[in-house]
């Protein structure tokens, strides 16, 4: 199935990314599988998202649609055709 | 000429200040890397090269590199983007920070990051890459290591100034571990190190260190400053010996050795965990020259006080000229230098963020 990863602008800005990753994926295909699926792509931007364990860092969010993972199941979140991802700084920090 | 300049790493950046010519003062370039901490940065004693660690709070840490003593910086782009430091996947662990980088006195392109949780890297290619050290890592004592109120951190690495197996290392709250094996096995160097949170008698490890340092001429003599007390031992870590009788506190965060002269060292005391302020309300770096065994307080040209800001471990430096130059940084953003080995001190730039270390570095 096809899905779609948006990158947020000051990922984009720090490493070069572009607005949006297109990604085939296998029809039972979870967010970690998508994530998994950017860093192959895109390993500057993966490394970014995930830490070295494959956990989402803590002051990032993922969204399937309006919906953040955190509410779903984080990276076991089952995906449908055409999903689209937004990756996002959290909001964080002082 | 000589080109020399103080790299000032913040909680939420760096700053890099440089002298000027004309009237002695420091003019510093504006704030780079926002919002990332900037929390550790090293020189490559062969070509000056600078390495730094960034945590950019988002999206973790990566090293940036400088060529030209800090004036422009570079990250490893695209393919070579990797993480530079990162756990091998057999220890389900997550980097946190990297608060030392070393290059090696003795192997180009070695270079040495301490991290947490406390481990140790190294890298063989100038610092793009680093390989956890697994001796370290699986050392027996490493499960019982409690962090200290800044995290179970490695914050200090001192590579030997001659032997490229023997590496000195300090992690809070464990203490001092020592291979001589390169870094296949590592041997607590914690004796003598009394702890008022430790029960009598003191353990092989726990201990609270806060810094540790040396001079190259003479490896085997150490400076140490602990959660309280600075010591000093005579044979390389094996035993130490106390030497802060004369200082106003025995708590503090910074230990520095005189580039040239071994007996000479600096701290700044702190009031111990009655309030972790400056002693006496005042910014006092402390002089020994002679080893431990008496002190001298260095203020002239520091603010009469009271000020309440704290000074971090790697918040103090020192530089290789001669007389040296001294530098600290405080949590509330100052900066200081002394250009005549302390005896003189004056502002280096303010307003800063907190300052978590500060490197002095002359090409």
């Amino acid at each position: 199935m096809n899905v779609t990863v948006r990158i947020p602008g000051a990922l984009r800005d720090l490493v070069g990314a572009p607005a949006a990753v297109p990604l085939d994926l296998p029809a039972d295909a979870t967010v970690g599988d998508a994530l998994a699926a950017l860093d192959a792509a895109l390993p500057a931007v993966g490394r970014r998202v995930r830490d070295e364990t494959g956990a989402l860092r803590p002051h990032v969010n993922v969204f399937v649609g309006a919906d953040n993972i955190r509410d779903l199941a984080m990276l076991a979140t089952r995906l449908e055709d055409d999903a689209v991802l937004n990756v996002l700084p959290a909001l964080s920090g002082g | 000429m000589t080109d020399h300049a103080l790299v000032i790493g913040t909680r939420k950046g760096m700053v890099v200040a440089r002298p000027r010519a004309s009237d002695g003062g420091w003019d510093a370039d504006p704030l780079l890397f926002t919002p990332s901490p900037v929390t550790a940065v090293a020189s490559d004693p062969r070509t000056g090269r600078l390495l730094a660690a960034l945590n950019n709070p988002f999206w973790g840490v990566s090293i940036a590199v400088s060529d030209d003593l800090g004036r422009t910086w570079t990250e490893p782009a695209r393919e070579a983007d990797t993480a530079p430091i990162a756990f091998p996947e057999h220890t389900g662990t997550a980097l946190r920070d990297v608060w030392q980088l070393r290059f090696s006195p003795t192997e180009p392109d070695v270079v040495y990051a301490g991290a947490e949780p406390a481990a140790l890297f190294r890298s063989e290619d100038g610092g793009m890459t680093f390989d956890l050290v697994e001796g370290l890592w699986n050392h027996p004592h490493r499960p019982s290591w409690k962090p200290g109120a800044g995290g179970l951190c490695l914050h200090t690495v001192l590579p030997d100034p001659t032997d490229p197996d023997t590496v000195t290392i300090a992690i809070s709250a464990a203490g001092v571990y020592r291979s001589t094996d390169g870094g296949a096995t590592w041997t607590a160097r914690n004796h003598g190190i009394t702890a008022a949170f430790l029960p009598d008698p003191p353990p092989e490890f726990g201990q609270c260190v806060h810094k540790v340092d040396l001079h190259p001429s003479r490896p085997e003599r150490m400076f140490l400053q602990h959660h309280g007390g600075v010591y000093r031992s005579d044979d390389a870590g094996g035993s130490w010996t106390r030497i802060d009788a004369g200082l106003p506190a025995d708590f503090g965060f910074p230990l520095v050795v005189h580039p040239h002269r071994p007996d000479t060292l600096y701290v700044l005391p702190l009031n111990a965990d009655v309030d972790r302020t400056p002693a006496g309300h005042r910014y006092q770096v402390h002089r020994s020259d002679d080893a431990g065994a008496t002190w001298r307080a260095l203020d002239k040209g520091l603010p009469e006080g009271p000020c309440y800001a704290s000074v971090l471990r790697d918040a103090m430096c020192a530089d290789t000229l001669d007389p040296a130059g001294i530098y600290f940084g405080t949590r509330d953003g100052w900066v200081y230098a002394s250009r005549d080995d302390g005896e003189t001190w004056a502002e280096v730039a303010r307003h800063l963020p907190d300052v978590l270390c500060v490197r002095a570095v002359t090409r």
